[in-house]
């Protein structure tokens, strides 16, 4: 079953390299919403048989990653008039570079760890671990808020996929965890977001530097 | 007899620049004289190489010597035979070269000078590599060192020399300090004995091995130029006559190779780790050297960061022998070695090319800084042509020797590519970062090249330009040597056996890589390179014949002036623009402040980071430091014998 | 004998006489979506027939680098097409390690037609050169690695084997790196011979191109062997790219030739289609394209090791 995982692991870090990539703001979030897209097909290949919850769980998943939070992504986007471009701290080539690397070494790292054995030939782990890398990249690097956002979405999809390994052994946690952890996200991000927008009427969070002493 | 034969050149290499100086002042006949006695070195030093390497070269000279440790040991194995022939072959070359380049006439106060220095430090360099005993090792590389600083010192009125100098001696004596604590640990692991032989197994793992291998890549790295031990290499190869750079960049530099090939193959088992620090060292010595050629527009200084380049090919390789060796796979350290030590050849031959070359297009234009000259081509008709050679080869490009030495240690990198485990990852890496240094050199070489010989003369002086025949032969002989070894690479074969032979590695190169099939394939390329050339130009012969004085196509701009050409500097920016964060290139640009601005001025450069930003800065706060400590001398006699009586207090107190 | 003869001589039959169909081909697919009828599928041949009859016109700054540069550019790319298998069928040339060879071959031909760029004397040329080598400097590790990818996967040392069927052992286990490296090559394939995104064959502003304007300043037959050279490259890297894409070797030896010549037309089609539907990179974001190539491929080659 995990043949079939591998490639679309493959891809989902693929997309990895096209979100630090791209200097285009819509490209980063229709990307990251890609990945989440995709991601909702892994828990039908990476379970043994299809059961009727994971069908859910993977529609449940498909709809908000790939279309309700990028949806709001770009209506917040054309609500407050800024900058399509990126605009991070470190370039995009050297974000490449760090994520590639960031990469390899989440393979190499990942075939040292002690895995289940059903676990430790395939891509789920390197996988999820430079998924989160590159989500904490993008948090750590890029300036605006929806940049942030995009961030915390990959950094998501790369905790989804950890969530995977533990599917077979207590699925029912695994996907309250991941709702939940949806919602929080989708809360924290409006918040966030409306903050800087009344404050400041922009989203870039070197602003919130300003609120310090 | 070839230990016998070495001496010989040597004593005559020695003596070759007393002639110039006990004769008359500018006589020319003793200048020639020295350049003979020199010649006739070399071709003893190169009949000594040659039965050497055929196996005839008979036992060790052996002399008693009154000092402790020291005994006069000579032989030439395969690796010492290896190192002499590019020594001898550049120097008698560079002999040659310097009677028209930098005549007695023309320098009346320094030629005689240049000249002893020369033959000193080609005699100094002769029995570094073929010193077995470490106390003659460190005295023959103390007489280069001082030879090649006196050398650097020629034109010592202008102050960028001074401060080259400077540089040069002090990093050369760091790292005599760094080997002095290497033969001793050397002696030490031998039971105090300073002959260098085979160490027992076992050692290499312990802290004074690994302290041996550290100290050897820090003092012989030092004089090799590895990056970041390269701090003296570029402005000490720009201030020297180009024939004295020909001869460091070609040979004297490669003692630091020798050095390291010499102390680690004494080594029967070295641990993983120091064929992988080789191969990591040498990747970033051959990407960043290269990166900073391009930044340079000093046509010397550029050549000088190549030499880094090469020298990083050349550490890639011993890390591949290193590696190889640890693993128990004989055929990556063959290819590794083999490969280096190629390229120890093969650079040395079209470095010595393109520095001679250079020091013609000085010679005739008075500077050297690429952006003044341009349309040297038909000025220079030779000097161009082999320059040409030089830069193919040096870019490792078929079918010149370059590619032949490149292609072993891409050979070598391919097998652990493609076996089982992680030591795939470091050798796919070390591949790839070759590749890119293959294709940062070209564009390097595109732009000397195009800058310097090709377009219109950007600049009055290059019109007077002419050369010299003296000065055109050992270019043509050196481009011959790098298309021969080009084209038939199985004729160095027992070379390299032989050389294997001497780092200890029982080695058929011709069995390990495909040398024939590639000396095959070199010809066919050469050939079928030179039939289509030929086709097209017997179809153009009419139009050229018949050509009209016309322009280039200038897009419409009726205007354009030999000025307006893309510079040197201008074409390597996209290159430095991919390397900013490591070159941090300076610039100063003009500001316009309104719509009619005043005369501007626009400069950039490529300082060298670790000269400039790191060392530079620290030692300017370290000379600060030092300078609080003055307090302490105040001049008064009574109170340095105060300091006296309280160290010996202290000392006493202590015990 | 016979047969290992006979497949060699359509080896160099095909190898001479087809790269200036995929050029027609991708005229014709660029027109066909802008809704022209365009020129014949044969226009580059009749290109070229025109230009070999025509005399030349050489600027007085031009010395013989610049008459030399296209015949070694041409001869170059001919020669490395002699170490790529066409199809299932044998290399004419293959030895250990020819894969270098190969594409140090495509680097003599660089360095010599950006060296024929400066040899002109003109600012425009100059800055082509600069483009073409920086760029081409990019593309070697990405080339380099993807090879590597192939060797590890077959186990080969050489071009010919490692390129004969790296699908043979299941897509599922090597797929992803297969695709990997097959991203890649598309990405070196469009910028090595300069189409957009990378580069725009047809246009004539001189400051936004990098192969067309290297070679403003040649003509008549020169500038047709440029032609022919540039388009023997496309053919030689498509050849390279095509073997990661199709499953060679299932049908018998004629038929396989009929499929190789299909995967190339196709391939073509592909190209135009490309064209026509992306518009120009950014000149600037060229080498961040490039490095991605060079990423991709390094990452296959991680997945092959892991």
């Amino acid at each position: 079953m995990t043949l079939f995982a591998d490639p679309v692991l493959v891809l989902v870090m693929l997309v990895n390299f096209v979100v630090l990539g791209t200097s285009r703001m819509r490209a980063t979030i229709r990307a990251s919403a890609a990945q989440g897209a995709i991601l909702a097909v892994l828990p039908l290949l990476v379970q043994q048989e299809v059961r009727w919850h994971i069908l859910v769980m993977a529609a449940g998943a498909a709809t908000l990653k790939g279309l309700v939070i990028p949806g709001l992504l770009q209506k917040a986007m054309r609500d407050v008039q800024i900058r399509h471009e990126v605009e991070p701290y470190v370039g995009f080539l050297a974000s490449l570079f760090i994520g590639a690397g960031g990469s390899g070494m989440a393979i190499l790292f990942s075939s040292k760890l002690p895995l289940a054995p059903e676990h430790a030939g395939g891509l789920l782990v390197p996988a999820a671990l430079s998924t989160v890398f590159t989500g904490f990249l993008i948090l750590v690097t890029r300036r605006k808020a929806i940049s942030q956002v995009v961030g915390y979405l990959v950094l998501e999809n790369g905790i989804f996929i950890f969530g995977l390994l533990l599917i077979d052994a207590m699925p029912f946690m695994v996907e309250i965890g991941v709702l939940l952890d949806l919602f929080v996200g989708i809360f924290v991000m409006g918040i966030i977001m409306n903050r800087i927008r009344e404050e400041f009427a922009s989203l870039d969070t070197e602003h919130l530097a300003e609120l310090r002493d | 007899m070839s230990a016998l034969l070495v001496v010989i050149a040597a004593a005559l290499s020695a003596v070759s620049g007393l002639p110039p100086l006990l004769a008359r002042k500018h006589s020319r006949g003793a200048d020639l004289f020295s350049a003979a006695l020199l010649v006739t070195g070399s071709l003893v030093g190169l009949a000594a190489v040659g039965t050497a390497v055929a196996g005839v070269g008979g036992p060790p000279l052996r002399l008693e010597w009154h000092l402790p440790g020291a005994l006069l040991e000579i032989a030439v194995d395969g690796l010492s035979a290896l190192f002499l022939l590019p020594l001898f072959v550049i120097s008698g070359l560079g002999a040659v070269y310097a009677t028209s380049y930098w005549p007695p006439l023309r320098h009346p106060r320094t030629a005689p000078l240049l000249r002893l220095f020369y033959g000193v430090t080609t005699s100094a360099i002769a029995i570094v590599f073929v010193a077995r005993n470490s106390i003659l090792f460190l005295m023959a590389w103390e007489v280069m060192a001082l030879g090649a600083f006196l050398m650097v010192l020629t034109e010592g009125r202008r102050r960028d020399v001074r401060q080259a100098g400077w540089i040069y001696i002090t990093a050369t004596h760091t790292g005599t300090l760094a080997l002095f604590a290497l033969f001793a640990i050397v002696a030490s692991l031998n039971e105090g004995s300073f002959h260098l032989g085979l160490l027992r197994a076992g050692l290499a793992s312990s802290p004074a091995g690994m302290a041996v291998f550290w100290l050897a890549l820090f003092g012989f790295g030092l004089k090799a130029g590895i990056m970041p031990m390269h701090i003296w290499l570029p402005g000490a190869h720009a201030a020297t006559p180009s024939h004295v750079s020909a001869l460091m960049s070609g040979v004297l530099i490669k003692t630091g190779i020798y050095g390291l090939v010499r102390i680690l193959s004494l080594f029967p088992d070295p641990p993983l780790l120091w064929g992988g620090v080789l191969l990591a060292f040498g990747a970033v010595s051959g990407v960043l050297g290269v990166a900073y050629a391009l930044g340079q527009h000093d046509l010397k200084k550029l050549l000088a960061y190549h030499s880094i380049e090469n020298i990083g090919i050349i550490t890639m390789g011993l890390g591949l022998w290193l590696g190889g060796r640890s693993l128990g796979e004989p055929v990556w350290a063959v290819l590794g070695l083999a490969g280096g030590l190629l390229h120890v050849v093969n650079h040395a031959f079209f470095k010595a090319l393109l520095f001679l070359g250079a020091g013609s297009v000085i010679h005739a234009t008075g500077t050297r800084e690429m952006d003044r000259m341009g349309g040297l081509l038909g000025r220079l008709p030779r000097t161009s042509s082999t320059f040409l050679v030089g830069a193919v080869a040096i870019c490792g490009l078929p079918p010149l020797n370059g590619f032949v030495s490149e292609f072993l240690i891409y050979l070598g990198l391919l097998r652990p590519a493609t076996s089982p485990g992680p030591v795939a990852i470091g050798a796919a890496g070390a591949a790839a970062a070759l590749a890119l240094i293959g294709g940062l050199a070209l564009s390097c070489f595109v732009k000397a090249f195009g800058t310097v010989f090709l377009g219109t003369p950007r600049d009055p002086a290059t019109f007077r330009a002419h050369e010299a025949s003296a000065m055109t032969l050992p270019l043509l002989i050196l481009s011959g040597l790098c298309v021969f070894v080009g084209l038939f690479p199985f004729a160095t074969a027992p070379l390299l056996n032989r050389a294997c032979l001497g780092a200890g590695l029982p080695a058929d190169v011709s069995r390990a890589a495909p040398l024939a099939t590639l000396s095959l394939v070199q010809i066919a390329i050469a050939a079928v390179l030179l039939g289509v050339s030929w086709l097209l130009a017997r179809r153009l012969r009419d139009d050229v014949a018949r050509r009209q004085p016309l322009p280039t196509w200038d897009c419409g701009y009726a205007a354009g002036t030999s000025r307006m050409q893309y510079t040197s500097s201008s074409f390597a920016s996209w290159s430095v623009d991919l390397f900013r964060w490591a070159l941090s290139p300076r610039e100063e640009k003009p500001r316009f402040p309104h719509p009619f601005p005043a005369k501007g001025h626009y400069e950039s450069h490529v300082p060298d980071a670790v000269l400039d930003r790191i060392l530079v800065p620290a030692f300017r706060r370290g000379g600060w430091l030092l300078s609080r400590a003055r307090v302490i001398q105040r001049g008064q006699m009574q109170l340095y014998l105060l300091y006296v009586v309280i160290i010996l207090l202290v000392l006493l107190w202590r015990v | 004998m016979g047969t290992y003869l006979a497949s060699i001589a359509i080896h160099e039959i095909l190898l001479l006489f087809m790269p200036p169909l995929l050029l027609g081909v991708i005229n014709k697919t660029k027109a066909v979506f802008a809704g022209r009828t365009g020129p014949p599928l044969l226009q580059p041949y009749y290109d070229l027939a025109r230009l070999f009859r025509k005399g030349s016109v050489f600027s007085s700054t031009t010395t013989w680098v610049f008459r030399a540069a296209p015949a070694i550019g041409l001869a170059s790319g001919l020669l490395a097409a002699q170490f790529v298998p066409l199809g299932r069928h044998p290399a004419p040339v293959s030895f250990e390690g020819d894969l270098f060879l190969f594409v140090y071959l495509f680097g003599l031909a660089r360095f010599f037609t950006a060296t024929a760029a400066l040899d002109t004397g003109s600012a425009f040329e100059g800055m082509g050169a600069a483009r073409e080598v920086s760029f081409g400097s990019l593309a070697e590790p990405a080339l380099i690695l993807g090879l590597l990818v192939l060797a590890r996967l077959s186990g080969s040392l050489s071009l010919g084997p490692m390129l004969h069927d790296p699908w043979s052992a299941g897509w599922l286990t090597r797929g992803a790196s297969l695709v990997l490296v097959a991203a890649s090559w598309a990405i070196v394939l469009l910028a090595e011979n300069c189409r957009i995104p990378f580069d725009d064959p047809n246009t004539h502003l001189e400051l936004t191109m990098i192969h067309e304007v290297m070679v403003l300043d040649h003509s008549g037959p020169a500038f047709g062997v440029i032609l022919y050279g540039a388009s023997v490259k496309l053919f030689v890297l498509g050849a390279l790219l095509l073997h990661l894409l199709f499953p060679f070797g299932q049908l018998d030896p004629g038929l396989d030739w009929i499929g190789f010549v299909a995967g190339m037309v196709f391939l073509a089609i592909s190209v135009g289609v490309v064209e026509s539907i992306t518009a120009r990179l950014r000149l600037s974001r060229v080498p961040q394209l490039l490095v991605t190539a060079s990423v991709l491929s390094a990452f296959g080659m991680l997945l092959v090791v892991r």
